[in-house]
């Protein structure tokens, strides 16, 4: 830099900035500038503080909400599966096992497919292309969830019982796929929840497992290109060795997005009680759908019952988020470099 | 300086056997059918997530359009029919309780996320508060929508009634986190120099912001919001517990029960007569259509901004 282009004064602002203009002595500008400086850089730490305002509410409230039913069942809340609220019996444990059994399904459709689009955009398609399917990717992102779930339920459904009855009688007396696709299929089942669930985590894993792919350091590439790697050997010679932590984050984003989902896996799911099987077929509920059916006509135990179950899903979609979102941030920081 | 002594030879991954010409020749064929492969399964992936949103857009546009342009603005200017069973248009009270809804729900939103990037990225930068807010406001993201809802209930509906303000507030949460990275990530993209030029002037850091940093960042930030906003407007289970079943026109958010789209399309999908499966789909056009518009402008405010630069 030459010595004229070297700025003589520090470059930063504050109380010593303002230079002094005519008419108003430099005290009273800092005084009164300083304040509203000040107060402004208040406002926004107050903003940003919200957020961590709002996560320490949810947790008191729905704590304080859930202790009735927690004293009344003890830790058979969590390990019983029987949900008779005549006879004041909560237990939530097939509805935890909804929730998961269907977001496991819905990722084992939406992994693979969601990296195969998170590689294709970033790695081989051409500028045009990318700009096109990004735009589509973002356009199945903001349908709503209960245009999924309406048409999951009225339109998918039914089309898919020749298919599971289909899959059911094939694998019967299979070891492994037998269980999966058992007997008496239900065209609103878990696996219904599971394909509608993955075509609505497929944008976000994909979205997230761009930004990851994309922090690839484009030299790693061309030197694989340049000893001759085809574009695949490429990708999985350096782009998938810089960049698997970074997708298994965006992986648990996934999953953790598709537990939470509450209106399309409530009209698709089946809302069968008290199911704890592996059967893809069968009908069951998830904690989201079960909340939102129970809701209306809940006397004062079960209100708490159903607050502890959102407080379960709450504690759940946070652990997982938490992890993931590290496990992305030091992907990406890693590759950063910084 | 010191020479460069790096071997410029090409080294095979197992140079333990030694191949012949004929072997990486064999080879070649084998390898670029399997790049071949693996490029046109990865393209299959993309046809595999096209095929149902087209599938989703065909069907509601089919079966909706009908619905919605029958006796042209009847669908918009009618109430609500309180009988499952009749037929006919009418779903005026939902629009305006999503556009009112939502729009309250910005309102909140929007200026706080804004005010809370600005802090992370303008003021608490890598200090301890900045980082543990970033990290909780990503993991804000991920709060299933349904909890919110619940929690707006507890703290809000329980004490002040039924009310589309209600609503406003779970969808506001919801939209919180989303404005604050979406902006942030905007601000990052601000170059420095503008700001220093700012400060070299003499100007406070609140005024640089507000003058130099936040409009030189505008249409990235637009663009985030309005995605937020469409994501927000199509939001069913925050709606369920807060703002009641209205079927006349309500427009005050402070007052008594109102209806939205999506609490439309969800009771009457899970209806069995055909009259409310038809205006479920008639809902589920119209809300798709608001969504739409809205991640549309976002996109066109992203190009015509890239364009001017």
């Amino acid at each position: 830099m030459p010595p004229w282009r070297k700025p003589w004064v520090e470059l930063t602002p504050g109380p010593s900035g303002p230079v002094a203009t005519s008419g108003e002595s430099l005290p009273s500008l800092q005084a009164t500038g300083g304040t509203a400086d000040r107060s402004f850089g208040l406002l926004t730490r107050i903003a940003a503080g919200l957020v961590l305002a709002v996560l320490g509410l949810i947790a008191v409230t729905m704590l304080k909400r859930s202790t009735s039913v927690l004293r009344a069942m003890g830790l058979d809340y969590f390990t019983t599966r029987r949900w008779a609220p005549p006879s004041q019996l909560y237990g939530i444990l097939s509805f935890i096992w909804g929730t998961t059994f269907t977001a496991l399904i819905a990722l084992t459709i939406a992994v693979p497919i969601s990296l195969g689009i998170a590689l294709f955009i970033t790695q081989i398609a051409p500028p045009w292309l990318r700009r096109a399917m990004v735009y589509v990717i973002d356009l199945l992102a903001v349908v709503p969830s209960v245009v999924f779930g309406l048409w999951g339920v009225l339109v998918l459904a039914p089309k898919l019982r020749t298919g599971y009855a289909w899959l059911s009688r094939t694998f019967d007396g299979w070891p492994v796929l037998g269980s999966l696709f058992g007997p008496n299929p239900q065209v609103r089942s878990f696996l219904t929840a599971g394909i509608v669930l993955a075509i609505m985590v497929t944008p976000i894993i994909v979205s997230i497992s761009r930004e990851v792919i994309e922090t690839t350091p484009q030299n790693e590439k061309e030197a694989a290109l340049g000893l001759g790697a085809t574009k695949w050997e490429m990708i999985r010679g350096a782009v998938i060795p810089h960049a698997k932590g970074g997708l298994v984050g965006a992986v648990m984003l996934g999953l953790g997005r598709a537990m939470g989902e509450t209106i399309a896996v409530a009209l698709t799911i089946g809302s069968a009680l008290g199911q704890v099987t592996v059967n893809a077929l069968a009908s069951g509920n998830s904690m989201p759908a079960m909340i939102t059916a129970e809701w209306g006509e809940a006397d004062s135990l079960k209100k708490s019952a159903l607050v502890a179950m959102a407080m379960t899903l709450f504690v759940i979609t946070i652990l997982i988020n938490m992890v993931a979102t590290a496990v992305v941030n030091r992907s990406m920081k890693k590759s950063r470099g910084s | 300086m010191a020479s460069v002594t790096t071997e410029l030879t090409p080294s095979s991954p197992r140079p333990t056997t030694a191949l012949t010409a004929d072997d990486l020749r064999a080879q070649r064929g084998r390898r670029s059918v399997v790049n071949a492969v693996m490029i046109g399964l990865m393209a299959l992936a993309f046809v595999a997530i096209v095929v149902p949103l087209v599938f989703v857009i065909g069907t509601v546009v089919g079966r909706g359009a009908g619905v919605v342009f029958r006796d042209f603005p009847a669908w918009f200017t009618k109430t609500v029919p309180i009988s499952e069973r009749r037929f006919g248009p009418g779903m005026g009270p939902a629009i305006i309780g999503t556009l009112v809804i939502t729009g309250c729900a910005s309102a909140l939103a929007i200026p706080l996320g804004i005010l809370g990037a600005v802090y992370l990225h303008e003021y608490g930068k890598n200090r301890g508060f900045a980082r543990v807010v970033r990290f909780f406001a990503t993991v804000m993201t991920g709060v299933p929508s349904i909890v919110m809802g619940l929690f707006v209930y507890l703290v809000f509906t329980l004490y002040f009634k039924l009310s589309g303000m209600g609503g406003a507030l779970a969808l506001a949460c919801l939209m919180l986190p989303v404005v604050i990275r979406s902006t942030e990530e905007m601000l990052r993209l601000v170059p420095d120099h503008l700001r220093e030029a700012s400060y070299a002037l003499g100007t406070r850091k609140s005024r640089t912001i507000m003058g130099v940093v936040l409009p030189a960042a505008l249409p990235g930030i637009v663009s985030g919001c309005l995605l937020a906003v469409a994501r927000a407007a199509g939001e069913t289970a925050p709606l369920l517990f807060t703002i009641g079943a209205a079927t006349k026109f309500r427009t005050n958010p402070f007052r008594g029960s109102m209806t939205a789209l999506p609490l439309q399309i969800f009771n009457n999908a899970t209806s069995s007569k055909p009259a409310a499966i038809e205006r479920g789909w008639g809902a589920a056009l119209t809300l798709v259509a608001i969504t739409f518009l809205f991640t549309v402008v976002a996109r066109m405010v992203t190009a015509a901004y890239q364009k001017r630069r």
